[in-house]
């Protein structure tokens, strides 16, 4: 009955959606514009000659040397001025080209793929795993506020949020891989190596996730509609499942956005730490080396899927919440 | 409403809810593979960056995947490689390699003296080891390899051990002659490799030389030294490669784990740049040696008291090592004299000073090596002592060779492989050089000159004699010591936490070699 009075009142979710995919469109072209030119000029402006870097990050520490560096220097015509190296990265930006890896000579793409491929594995099983953890545990308490599990998870939410990924990765170790032996402690290969990084990423996001599931399921339990669905005889599992869970999920997806910054960032330290060669890690080595295209092209890639991601949380907001829909 | 309420946190928060997640977690488990062709993994902190040798030979040379012509004995002496004898001309311009007969490469092509002749002339083209040679020409006729010089250059041999000059199959090249696969003549062949960490690899049948009992092994790079610790601790590796000292300790005391440890030729060493008003004068390098407490920085800080370096060279370096006694190279009363006969005095602030200038310098170092930088800091401290204010500069490798070139650097800290092949003249030559009018090396001497010195390295380039060359070995150490164009500070050590249940252990050197063909599981 209340189905078909909001089916007519309702605007179809599909409504605003083009809209909105082309502000998105729009966004990620800004983004990879401006990542790559930050990225460029901030590259540039580093202390320290490139083609030294370069080398060292190529023939190691042992064997970098000022022959080794001008081979490098004559090798990829670093010493072009920085406007033609700009425009010259520009065209090849616009035709999909993201040049080879200074340190590699492999193609930016190739190396890319290989690593975003291990990164988004590792990401999506955190998310996983943070959703199957966090929000039923922040939605039970939330029915309940300031119960004995409220109190608890709330604690445990705050001190895994307040440690370093860095230190939750080595106590997992050492509880996982040391004291029990059930996991490996670090590499990649197997399913199994995915399961301590993942964890350490999932346990930080869970950490939030569940306290804004459970402000949110607080709010909507102590709120005047949901009340009403009790006074009018539904029992407490329908209530929930018609009135209180869609209502809560809104904000938590919305929140979901901004924990892809807290995962973008964990992903450096935690792959560093499990030897886990994903994008975060070849980040960090690129920029050690000084190796421009394949800087440009992570974060690049890191830029686009943050707007792709945020992309998705908008549709699924927009899915859950017919009141956006009017625009 | 308050992010920490007034609650007792107790002990079993964190476990309990750990323990719940890894309920979840264990269908992700693996069973674990049978113990009869169990795979060796050896786990170390050295990136894999390509397939070309000039960038990570030393890894498909240590995994015993491609070879040299020349391979190393026991004494770490030039052997017969893929090479079974080599001769010079009497001039000493012309070197023939003759290539060992019955070698094949793991794409079951042959090894021949094009082959081998193309991988070297690769070599010499990249930046590498090679340069440090006048080689004119590397050509191929019959079944040798021949390498014209200009002029003689008696370590040729020693060179040809050093992992950029692997051997490859015309197979690991393309048409435009990068190499994009390692294919070569080694016990073990290429099962995959996934840069920038993974390497696995499988025996090969067709090995020219004994097969090897294991069958399987892998490689994974792991950077930090705190993981590699831990992977040791829970068994998922069984060879880990360079301990950090703090680790080191807890490892020991593991039932499970064997530590090896192995003095290696290379040095911490600090440049000195000679031509700098403060520096020029030998005296003041020496006071700065003197004021060194090498044997404090050896146990406190590398937590092994052998490793104090009064001189540049190693025992292992056999002719060049002095054996000078670590505690006499400490003085720094002798330190404070030889300041003050330079005209340098005390201000107010502790600081020497000489015509209203503070005795200030800044030392460059870099953190690829974790305890470089904690060494410069107890260098900062000691020569605070003797009033040198020293300011410390933590940035890239790459910042000694280039402050080198440009004239900017003062002191660099850093540790140089004087072993990178089994003869250390060929990095002598590089770090001072045989020309008394141009001396010195981007990780060697700057602005600094020494004609009798420069003579000797000619002579020993050329020189074929063993007893002249071990007296002439001796003459270099000593003079490098009383002029301190470089100054010693520390030894390293290679360290190793090996699976008990592995037997024939043993750490190279050189570090040319892993040594996993020598291994085998006790039953």
């Amino acid at each position: 009955m209340s189905v078909a009075l909001a089916s007519r009142t309702t605007p179809r979710w599909t409504a605003g959606l083009g809209g909105l995919l082309l502000q998105r469109l729009f966004q990620a072209g800004l983004v990879a514009w401006l990542v790559g030119t930050l990225t460029f000029v901030l590259t540039r402006s580093l202390p320290g000659d490139m083609a030294y870097r370069i080398a060292a990050g190529r023939y190691g520490h042992d064997m970098v040397n000022t022959a080794a560096a001008e081979a490098v220097r004559a090798e990829l015509a670093l010493d072009q001025p920085a406007v033609t190296a700009y425009f010259g990265w520009l065209w090849d930006l616009v035709q999909f080209d993201l040049g080879r890896s200074l340190v590699s000579g492999q193609p930016v793409i190739t190396e890319l793929w290989h690593q975003l491929g291990h990164s988004l594995g590792l990401a999506a099983m955190a998310v996983l795993l943070s959703l199957l953890l966090g929000p039923p545990l922040g939605l039970i308490a939330g029915l309940k506020p300031n119960g004995m599990l409220d109190r608890v998870s709330e604690v445990a939410a705050s001190v895994l949020r307040a440690l370093p990924p860095f230190a939750v990765g080595l106590l997992l170790i050492l509880i996982f891989s040391v004291s029990l032996g059930w996991l490996p402690a670090a590499g990649h290969g197997r399913t199994a190596h995915g399961v301590l990084p993942a964890l350490t990423l999932a346990l930080a996001l869970a950490a939030i996730s569940s306290r804004v599931a459970r402000n949110a399921m607080a709010d909507v339990s102590q709120s005047a509609y949901y009340a009403f669905s009790r006074t009018k005889g539904l029992n407490e599992r329908l209530s929930f499942l018609r009135h209180g869970l869609r209502n809560a999920a809104v904000p938590v997806v919305a929140y979901l956005g901004v924990q892809f910054v807290y995962l973008i960032e964990g992903v450096v330290v935690v792959e560093t730490l499990f030897a886990w060669p994903g994008i975060g890690h070849a980040l960090v080595h690129a920029i050690v080396a000084r190796d421009v295209p394949m800087i440009q092209g992570t974060a690049l890639v890191m830029g686009l899927m943050f707007v792709a991601l945020n992309t998705v949380v908008d549709l699924l907001c927009h899915w859950l919440d017919p009141r956006r829909r009017s625009a | 409403m308050p992010l920490l309420p007034r609650f007792q946190p107790s002990r079993s928060l964190l476990p309990g809810s750990l323990v719940s997640c890894s309920l979840l977690l264990g269908l992700a488990l693996l069973p674990l593979s049978a113990a009869a062709d169990r795979p060796l993994s050896v786990v170390a902190p050295w990136e894999i960056t390509g397939a070309d040798p000039s960038t990570s030979g030393y890894v498909y040379a240590r995994m015993r995947v491609a070879e040299t012509l020349v391979d190393t004995d026991a004494e770490g002496q030039p052997a017969p490689g893929l090479a079974a004898s080599w001769q010079a001309s009497d001039d000493g311009l012309t070197w023939r390699f003759g290539l060992r007969e019955d070698v094949s490469f793991h794409d079951g092509s042959p090894l021949t003296a094009e082959a081998a002749a193309t991988s070297l002339q690769h070599a010499l083209a990249k930046p590498g080891i090679l340069d440090s040679a006048p080689i004119t020409a590397i050509e191929a006729e019959g079944n040798e390899v021949v390498i014209q010089l200009e002029p003689p250059f008696a370590p040729l041999p020693a060179l040809l051990s050093h992992s950029t000059t692997l051997i490859l199959a015309p197979g690991a090249f393309d048409d435009e002659g990068r190499i994009t696969q390692v294919i070569g003549t080694g016990p073990y062949r290429v099962e995959s490799v996934a840069p920038p960490q993974r390497l696995a690899v499988e025996r090969f049948d067709g090995y020219w030389g004994e097969a090897p009992a294991i069958e399987r092994a892998s490689y994974l790079a792991v950077g930090r030294g705190e993981t590699r610790a831990l992977m040791a601790e829970s068994g998922d590796a069984d060879v880990v490669f360079t301990l950090d000292p703090a680790s080191r300790a807890r490892l020991a005391r593991h039932d499970r784990l064997a530590l090896h440890a192995e003095p290696l030729p290379r040095t911490i060493v600090f440049k000195v740049n000679a031509e700098h008003p403060f520096l020029e004068d030998a005296r003041a390098r020496q006071a700065l040696s003197l004021s060194i407490d090498r044997e404090g920085i050896a146990a406190g800080l590398l937590r092994d008291p052998e490793a104090a370096a009064p001189e540049l060279f190693p025992a292992s370096l056999g002719p060049w090592h002095l054996g000078l006694g670590a505690g006499e190279a400490q003085d720094v009363e002798r330190a404070r004299e030889l300041l003050a006969e330079l005209g340098w005095e005390a201000n107010g602030s502790g600081v020497l000073e000489r015509d209203g200038a503070p005795f200030e310098l800044t030392l460059r170092t870099f953190s690829d090596r974790p305890e470089l930088p904690l060494v410069a800091t107890a260098l900062q401290d000691q020569w605070r002592e003797i009033g040198v204010a020293l300011e410390v500069d933590v940035g890239n490798a790459s910042g000694i060779p280039s402050g080198h070139h440009d004239g900017s650097l003062e002191l660099g800290l850093m540790a140089r492989n004087y072993g990178l092949v089994p003869d250390p003249l060929g990095t002598l030559l590089d770090d001072f050089g045989t020309d008394p009018e141009a001396m010195g090396g981007d990780w060697g001497a700057m602005g600094w000159r020494d004609d009798d010195l420069a003579a000797w390295l000619d002579t020993l380039r050329q020189e074929a004699d063993p007893e002249a060359r071990t007296e002439l070995a001796a003459q270099v150490a000593r003079r490098l010591n009383e002029a301190m164009p470089v100054v010693p500070v520390a030894w390293y050590q290679q360290t190793a936490a090996v699976n008990v249940e592995l037997e024939g252990f043993s750490i190279d050197p050189l570090e040319r070699s892993y040594r996993i063909d020598e291994l085998r599981w006790s039953e």
